[in-house]
């Protein structure tokens, strides 16, 4: 049994304009200890799946889904309260911006001494010794000075530290990790993402890390699923994904990668992803897509097999990684 | 923090001036001369009423008297009432207590339902709380004070016979002023039914004060709330699993706080305004009361002295809340 199992989330939000739909079909798996790499562009869904397990969309989002359990449980079953149990405690999540996501109006180790009274229940001394503790861990220098000081007074970096002691301080079993470093300077970077993969491996924790930074996918990920436009469209372990695309849009957001550019110019994806009025009626890629072929073009493509990383296209990528099979009918039924 | 607040009492010296100039200019603009007022029906004769212009000063330009009512303001004279003879800073003194008294009530009934009105009508937002509790909002902000206060009388007072139309105690008990504040006198003078007295007196002008001050707390409070609940750091208190009370009642509402406790800080100059109109129709006597009654009598000191103090009395509040931000707001802070 698999520690987190979606299948089949569709998100749509009520806008002024009619139903959006943010997430639509998308599956995810996460095992236990596993890291799991989440990769998309700006608005291609992959927050908003992960917002829709914790239960932290604004309510004008409808969830729909065939199955969101989490050990087994599923999660639109339980009572908000007993949702609550679990959300923080053994699933918890650390977002994009760490200088916006702390409450300026507390000090940091109020903040991270809440998390231990709701879900543990220690006392103020063990609290406080626990707080120290995790503050040692993530890596913060003085933690006993800095319990008392205000998240505006400390840098991004300090901060997403924080956010992090105060995520993994109930030793959650799944860690979502939103953008953790977008908003971080480089050299941070390199040091939060080596923090989380440490934390992983001393604590077990499985790691769900959303992303658009291929490169971090290469160096964490153990796992990888490429969405695009709300749908997730492959799904490969991570040399697999590097090595062998299946899906067009894979294989052009690598090409993308400077590292791996060949000529003088970096090749790039032409048009822009589909919004609310501009959706494709068959595959979503199809407008921007080099190999689209006519039935790309009516007919929405289901995923593949695995052998095929689960691709969503109707004509994926041969291992040359240019051209493509000649679309076959049955499986877009 | 001590520069902070000296730059801050410096900023009060031109607004002193501008204060004393407009109450001196204001009163004078009025037709009508104070001594004829002073004389009543009796009427006066000429060599008397010359006599009292030359004992006033109002012979002098008015521009000396203006010199000669600051220089007697800088050395902390306001001057004696043309009415009562008594300084104008005994009396506002004796008066105050009974208007601090009742502005506080109504600030405490404004707060109190204020606050977790707009608190519920943010949570709730588009819900049946939130129109119920907005449209109340301004209805109570839209309503003419003294109409309000006559409708509560005619109902409570009147029909239901609930509470005294007037005054601020029964004229079965009497004692002594100690604080000034009947609540507390009345208990300190250990009459049976004193304290009840003075709290049945206060309940109506507590809540046509505080009915303005409370739409607008609600309202800010409101708005405050909707702004701080879309905030990244609500989605972090609600993936740590808190309590949804917690959520918007702790990290959401201290937040929210930091625009409304300036409001509250503005509301004092209201109050105070609106203490005037509601002391007249319950016969409070207060300043409010006091001020309406000297401009009627063209009390010249009265009114200069009582503006003078009422808004020295609004710039120390005003201070006294920028202070307070500070706490609340750990940004600006001052170490």
């Amino acid at each position: 049994m698999s520690l987190l199992e979606v299948r089949n989330l569709t998100v749509e939000f009520a806008t002024s304009a009619g139903q959006f739909r943010a997430v639509e079909g998308v599956d995810v798996t996460l095992d236990k200890g596993e890291v799991l790499a989440i990769v998309g562009e700006s608005g291609s869904g992959k927050s908003v799946s992960m917002l829709a397990v914790m239960g932290l969309l604004p309510w004008t989002a409808t969830i729909t889904a065939d199955r969101m359990a989490f050990e087994g449980r599923d999660l639109r079953e339980i009572t908000p309260a007993e949702r609550r149990k679990i959300i923080g405690k053994d699933i918890a999540m650390i977002f994009q911006e760490p200088m916006s996501s702390l409450n300026p109006c507390f000090t940091v180790g109020f903040q991270i001494k809440e998390a231990l009274r709701q879900h543990l229940g220690l006392d103020r001394k063990a609290r406080h010794n626990r707080a120290i503790e995790l503050f040692e861990q993530v890596g913060i220098p003085a933690p006993e000075k800095r319990l008392n000081v205000f998240p505006h007074q400390m840098s991004g970096g300090m901060n997403q530290r924080v956010m992090i002691a105060m995520a993994i301080a109930c030793n959650p079993k799944v860690l979502i990790a939103d953008e953790p470093t977008t908003a971080l300077d480089v050299t941070i970077q390199a040091q939060i993402l080596d923090l989380l993969l440490e934390l992983r491996e001393k604590n077990g924790m499985a790691l769900a890390l959303i992303t658009h930074d291929m490169g971090v996918v290469a160096e964490t990920a153990e796992r990888v699923a490429v969405h695009y436009a709300g749908q997730k469209v492959e799904e490969q372990p991570v040399a697999g994904l590097f090595g062998r695309p299946y899906h067009p849009y894979t294989a052009a957001l690598l090409a993308a990668l400077p590292e791996r550019a060949t000529s003088r110019i970096l090749p790039t994806i032409p048009g822009v992803v589909p919004g609310q009025f501009d959706r494709p009626a068959g595959c979503l890629f199809a407008p921007r897509c080099a190999h689209a072929s006519a039935i790309c073009q009516t007919r929405p493509p289901l995923p593949r097999g695995a052998d095929e990383g689960h691709a969503r296209c109707h004509t994926p990528l041969l291992p040359d990684g240019k051209t493509v099979a000649a679309p076959i009918e049955e499986v877009s039924q | 923090m001590l520069r902070y607040l000296l730059s801050r009492l410096l900023t009060f010296v031109p607004t002193f001036f501008g204060v004393t100039l407009i109450s001196f200019a204001f009163i004078r603009v009025l037709p009508g001369d104070p001594i004829i007022v002073m004389a009543g029906e009796r009427g006066l004769s000429e060599e008397r009423y010359q006599e009292l212009v030359r004992q006033y000063g109002f012979d002098k330009s008015v521009f000396q008297q203006y010199v000669d009512y600051l220089g007697g303001v800088l050395q902390g004279d306001l001057g004696a009432s043309f009415v009562t003879k008594k300084p104008v800073w005994d009396e506002f003194f004796s008066l105050f207590p009974a208007t601090l008294e009742l502005s506080i009530c109504a600030m405490i009934f404004a707060v109190a339902l204020g606050i977790p009105a707009g608190v519920i009508a943010a949570v709730n937002r588009g819900k049946l709380p939130d129109r119920l509790f907005m449209s109340s909002a301004l209805v109570g902000y839209s309503m003419p004070i003294f109409w309000w206060a006559l409708l509560l009388i005619i109902l409570f007072s009147g029909m239901l016979g609930w509470t005294p139309v007037s005054g601020r105690m029964s004229l079965m008990y009497f004692f002594e002023p100690v604080t000034g504040f009947m609540l507390i006198d009345s208990l300190l003078s250990g009459q049976e039914g004193a304290f009840r007295s003075a709290v049945s007196h206060l309940i109506l002008p507590t809540i046509v004060l505080g009915t303005i001050p409370l739409a607008v707390i609600a309202r800010q409070t409101r708005s405050a709330m909707l702004e701080v609940l879309g905030e990244d750091y609500i989605r972090t208190a609600r993936a740590k699993g808190l309590s949804p009370a917690r959520v918007n009642g702790v990290h959401a509402l201290r937040n929210a706080l930091i625009p409304v406790v300036t409001v509250i800080g503005l509301m004092v100059g209201t109050l105070l305004a609106g203490a005037i109109l509601t002391e007249t129709i319950f016969s409070w006597p207060g300043i409010g009361k006091w001020m309406v009654d000297s401009i009627f009598r063209r009390d010249y000191p009265v009114v200069q002295g009582g503006l003078l103090l009422i808004a020295s009395m609004v710039m120390i509040v005003n201070l006294t809340v920028d202070v307070l931000y500070g706490l609340i707001n750990p940004k600006i802070r001052r170490r």
